[in-house]
C-alpha cells in the first residue's frame, strides 16, 4: 500500500493506494495517527482502495477515535459502493462523514 | 513498562511460543500473540493445528509442551500470527473406547468449543467442499466493537411485546425489496416496519453457527434439494454468530454486522432476544460427525448411558451434559459473552427442561445451571425464558425451577386459547386463568412468568390455525409423520384455501379474535413473524427444512392484508397505552384501592353475572383502571367481551363511575375500518347500556 500525505490549505489529505488489510493497516495507522493533533482536519481519500478487511475498518475507527479525542475532524472520500456497503453493514460508517469527491471532503472541513 | 510475557520462551518450527494463560478458554488476544486455551479431562495430549484461511492443509501443527498444561487445561501463546488470515483447530490424543465414553481420534481436527467465529459456511447455501477434513473452522475475532452509549434496554418485562422471527425468512423473499435479503443487514432495513407494528422485542430463531446442510435431503415429489436444517436448532459452536446470516459473512465481518444490528435495534427501542439451543449439539448420535465436543472430551460434554451410548432427551441424537460443572461453566461463559459483547437483552432456552437434568438424565429439584443463570451478575438484567419441556417427556410448564427469575413459554396458554377460539365447551374457567396471566400456574411468580403465545415457529401459523384441521407436511419428506398432531386448530368449514366468502370472513375474524385475546391477557405476548399479515405455510406445521416460500415472509401481504396488519398495530398500541393490561403482580379479584370495583370483575350477557357453566362460550371481564399496576398508575377502565358462541347476543354493560363513558375500541364483528380504532380516538358508544356482539366475536371497550 502506498500512502501519500498532502497539505491542502489547513487540511491534511491522506491518499491510500492499495488494499487495506491486516498486512497494510498497521503501517497505515503508524503513518496517519500522528497527524491527529489538536484541531487537525484530515481527509482520507479511499478512491484507490479496492478492498478493506476487518483490520482496515478498525484502523479507520482508531483514527477516528484518536482524532476526535484531540478535537480534530476526519472525513472519508471516494468510497467505492462495495466499501460503503461494508462499512454501513458493520456499523463503521456511522462514525464518519463521507463524500464522493475530494473537493467535497475538503470543503466540508474548511 | 514492558511486560515480561511479551517475550517467547519456546519455539516450534519457527513459531515463537510461551506458556499461555488457562483462563479464559478459547483464543484470546494478548500482547504480541494469541493465547489458545482448551480443556479436556480425558485427553492425554493436545496439538494446536493452524491453517491459512480456507486452506485444506494445515500450515503448522504445534504440540502443547508438557509444561503448558495446568490441570486439564492446555494453554499456549503463539506469537506473530496474522489475525485475519488464521484458522485453528486441535488434535486430541486419548483412548477410543465408546463403551467407556471416549471417542478420541487423532486423525480428526476439532473446532474449539469457545470459537467466536466459525468459517466454512460463510455464505448461506454454497455447497461446501466435502473433501475438506476440517469443515467448521475456528477463527479469531476482534471483540472491540464501538458501542458508544448503547447498552441493553432493560425494558420491564411486563411491557414487552415479543416478535419471533427467523433471520433468513424475514427478508429473503424478493418481495422484501431488501438490498441484502435474508441477512442481519436485511433485518436492519426492516426496522421501520417493526416499529410501525409496535413490537419492542425481536426474538430471533437460533443464530449460533449451524450447518444448513446438516441432514440435507431431496423433496419426495419435486426432487428439489431440501436444506436439512433451515431453522438452525442444531448448534456447532455456542460463541459464534452464523456467518451465512450476514451479508458480510464472506468478508468475515459477521460479528460486526450482527452487533451493528443489535445497536440499531436498540436505538429504535427494540430489544434483542436469542433463541438458544443448549440441549444438544450438531454432532448427532453414534453415527454423527466429529466437529468439536465429541473428539475433545466426549464423556464430559454429553450425557451417556452406562453402556456409553448417547442419551437422547432432545430428540436429535445427543444431549449436552449441562449439569456437568465444566459444561455448566461453558454455558454461563457463553451467555455472559453474548450479554456483555453483543448487548443481548434476553434468551429463550430451547427445550430448557434438559438444563434441569443431572448427568444421568434424572430431573434435579435444584438444578445448578438454572440457579447459576438466575443469580449470575452479568445476566442479572437479562430476560431468561424457558421452553419448559423436553423431548424426553419432562413437562414443567408452571413448575420450571424459576428462582424468581425465569419466565416460561406458556404452552397451556396456547392450547387453552386455541380450544376456546374454536368454540369448545368447558373452557371459560381455564380461560379466566389464562387471561389473568395463569395464576393457577404461576401463583408466586406473577403474570410476568407467563410468555403468552398462540402460535410460534413450531406448529401452524395463525392463518393456518384457522384454515386447517390437519397438518399437511408431505413436503418435509417424512410421509406426514413429523410435526405435532394436537394442533387444536379449526379450518372454519373447509380444509385449506377457499373462495367461500363466509368462511374467509370467519377466518379473518378468528385471527382478529386471537390477537385480541393475546393482547388483553396479563403476561407477556409473543407474536409469530408474519401472523400480522396472515402468513401461510399451506398447512405445514413443521417447516424446519424449507428454504423457500413456505417459510419466507411474503411482503406483498403487507399490502394485501393491510386490514389485519392495521388491526395488530392498533391492538399492540392499545396494550402499550393501558398499564391495566400489563400488571406486574397477579390480580386479586378484589377492590384494594377503594374504587368500588375489583381489579378484575367477571360478567356475561348481564353485567356482574358471569356464566361459568360447562356449556358457556362467553368470557367477559372488566379491568378497573384505578387498580393499574396495583393502583400505582392511573388508567381507563377496559371491558372485554369474548363471545365464542356460534350465535350473537346482546351484552349489557356495567355502569361506570360518574364522568366516565363507554367508548368502543374494537369489535371484530364489524367490517373494517370499524373493526378497530386508533387508541385515543375510540368513538363514544351510542347506547351506554349495552351492545350486540356477533357470533365468534371479540369486543373491547374503554371507559374513559
Amino acid at each position: 500500500m502506498q500512502i501519500t500525505i498532502n497539505d491542502v490549505q489547513d487540511v491534511k489529505v491522506v491518499q491510500l493506494d492499495g488494499d487495506l488489510d491486516g498486512s497494510t493497516a498497521p503501517d497505515a495507522q503508524t503513518q496517519i495517527v500522528p497527524l491527529a493533533i489538536a484541531g487537525s482536519k484530515i481527509v482520507i481519500d479511499m478512491s484507490k482502495v479496492p478492498y478493506m478487511s476487518s483490520a482496515g475498518l478498525r484502523m479507520l475507527l482508531v483514527l477516528y477515535r484518536s482524532i476526535a479525542g484531540s478535537g480534530g475532524k476526519v472525513v472519508l472520500v471516494g468510497l467505492s459502493s462495495e466499501l460503503e456497503d461494508t462499512m454501513q453493514l458493520t456499523g463503521f460508517l456511522d462514525f464518519f462523514s463521507h463524500f464522493s469527491t475530494l473537493d467535497a471532503g475538503i470543503s466540508a472541513l474548511t | 513498562m514492558e511486560r515480561v510475557d511479551v517475550y517467547p520462551t519456546h519455539e516450534h518450527n519457527g513459531y515463537k511460543l510461551r506458556v499461555g494463560k488457562p483462563f479464559p478458554f478459547g483464543a484470546t488476544f494478548v500482547p504480541g500473540g494469541i493465547n489458545f486455551s482448551i480443556f479436556s479431562s480425558h485427553a492425554t495430549a493436545c496439538t494446536l493445528v493452524l491453517f491459512d484461511k480456507g486452506q485444506l492443509q494445515p500450515k503448522a501443527e504445534i504440540p502443547y509442551p508438557l509444561e503448558f498444561r495446568i490441570g486439564n487445561v492446555y494453554a499456549m501463546t503463539v506469537f506473530g500470527l496474522d489475525i485475519e488470515n488464521t484458522e485453528y483447530g486441535f488434535r486430541m490424543d486419548g483412548p477410543f473406547s465408546p463403551e467407556e465414553g471416549h471417542w478420541f481420534d487423532r486423525s480428526k481436527i476439532l473446532m474449539d468449543p469457545y470459537a467466536r467465529s466459525i468459517g466454512g459456511r460463510d455464505v448461506w447455501g454454497i455447497v461446501p467442499d466435502w473433501n475438506n477434513t476440517y469443515q467448521h473452522r475456528a477463527r479469531l475475532v476482534f471483540d472491540d466493537f464501538d458501542w458508544e452509549h448503547d447498552r441493553p434496554l432493560e425494558i420491564p418485562i411486563e411491557d414487552l411485546v415479543i416478535y419471533e422471527a427467523h433471520v433468513r425468512s424475514f427478508t429473503k423473499d424478493p418481495s422484501s425489496g431488501a438490498k441484502f435479503p435474508g441477512t442481519f443487514a436485511g433485518i436492519r432495513e426492516k426496522i421501520p416496519y417493526l416499529k410501525q407494528l409496535g413490537i419492542n422485542c425481536l426474538e430471533l430463531l437460533p443464530i449460533y453457527e449451524f450447518d444448513e446442510f446438516e441432514n440435507s435431503k431431496v423433496h419426495p415429489e419435486t426432487g428439489e434439494h431440501l436444506i436439512g436444517n433451515y431453522w438452525g436448532y442444531s448448534t456447532m459452536g455456542f460463541f459464534a454468530p452464523k456467518a451465512g446470516y450476514a451479508a458480510t459473512g464472506k468478508l468475515g465481518m459477521h460479528v460486526d454486522e450482527f452487533k451493528a444490528l443489535v445497536k440499531e435495534l436498540h436505538r429504535n427501542g427494540i430489544e434483542v432476544m436469542l433463541d438458544v439451543v443448549f440441549n444438544h449439539t450438531a454432532e448427532g448420535n453414534e453415527n454423527g460427525p466429529y466437529i468439536s465436543f465429541r473428539g475433545i472430551d466426549n464423556k464430559t460434554y454429553y450425557m451417556l448411558t452406562p453402556e456409553g451410548y448417547y442419551y437422547n432427551f432432545s430428540g436429535t441424537g445427543n444431549t449436552l451434559n449441562c449439569n456437568n460443572p465444566v459444561v455448566r461453566n461453558m454455558v454461563i461463559d457463553c451467555l455472559r459473552y453474548w450479554a456483555a459483547e453483543y448487548h443481548i437483552d434476553g434468551f429463550r432456552f430451547d427445550l430448557a427442561s434438559i438444563l434441569g437434568r443431572d448427568p444421568w438424565g434424572a430431573p434435579l429439584p435444584n438444578p445448578p445451571l438454572l440457579e447459576s443463570l438466575a443469580f449470575d451478575p452479568i445476566l442479572a438484567k437479562c430476560k431468561l425464558i424457558a421452553e419448559a419441556w423436553d423431548a424426553g417427556g419432562l413437562y414443567q410448564v408452571g413448575s420450571f425451577p424459576a428462582y424468581g427469575r425465569w419466565a416460561e413459554w406458556n404452552g397451556k396458554y396456547r392450547d387453552g386459547i386455541r380450544k376456546f377460539l374454536k368454540g369448545e365447551s368447558n373452557l371459560v374457567g381455564e380461560m379466566a386463568q389464562r387471561i389473568q396471566g395463569s395464576p393457577d400456574l404461576y401463583a408466586s411468580r406473577g403474570p410476568t412468568a407467563s410468555i403468552n403465545f398462540i402460535t410460534a415457529h413450531d406448529g401452524f401459523t395463525l392463518n393456518d390455525l384457522v384454515s386447517y384441521n390437519e397438518k399437511h407436511n408431505l413436503a418435509n419428506g417424512e410421509n406426514n409423520g413429523d410435526g405435532a398432531n394436537d394442533n387444536e386448530s379449526w379450518n372454519c368449514g373447509w380444509e385449506g384455501p377457499t373462495d367461500d366468502p363466509e368462511i374467509n370472513a370467519l377466518r379473518k375474524r378468528q385471527m382478529k379474535n386471537a390477537v385480541a385475546m393475546l393482547m388483553v391477557s396479563q403476561g407477556i405476548p409473543m407474536i409469530l413473524m408474519g401472523d400480522e399479515v396472515a402468513r401461510t405455510q399451506h398447512g405445514n406445521n413443521n417447516t424446519y427444512c424449507h428454504d423457500n416460500a413456505l417459510n419466507w415472509f411474503d411482503w406483498k401481504q403487507v399490502e394485501s392484508n393491510a386490514e389485519q396488519l392495521r388491526f395488530f398495530q392498533h391492538l399492540i398500541a392499545f396494550r402499550k397505552s393501558h398499564p391495566v393490561l400489563r400488571n406486574r403482580w397477579h390480580l386479586s379479584n378484589q377492590d384494594r384501592v377503594g374504587s368500588g370495583y375489583p381489579d378484575i370483575s367477571w360478567h356475561g350477557t348481564q353485567a356482574w353475572n358471569a356464566d361459568w357453566s360447562d356449556s358457556s362460550r362467553v368470557l367477559v371481564f372488566l379491568l378497573c383502571g384505578k387498580h393499574a399496576r396495583g393502583g400505582l398508575v392511573a388508567d381507563d377502565y377496559v371491558y372485554v367481551i369474548m363471545n365464542m358462541h356460534w350465535e350473537g347476543n346482546w351484552f349489557h354493560l356495567p355502569g361506570l363511575p360518574s364522568g366516565r363513558l363507554w367508548h368502543i375500541f374494537a369489535n371484530t364483528g364489524m367490517p373494517t375500518p370499524h373493526d378497530i380504532w386508533k387508541p385515543g380516538s375510540e368513538p363514544l358508544l351510542d347506547d351506554q347500556g349495552g351492545l350486540f356482539v356477533g357470533s365468534r366475536t371479540v369486543a373491547i371497550l374503554v371507559g374513559k
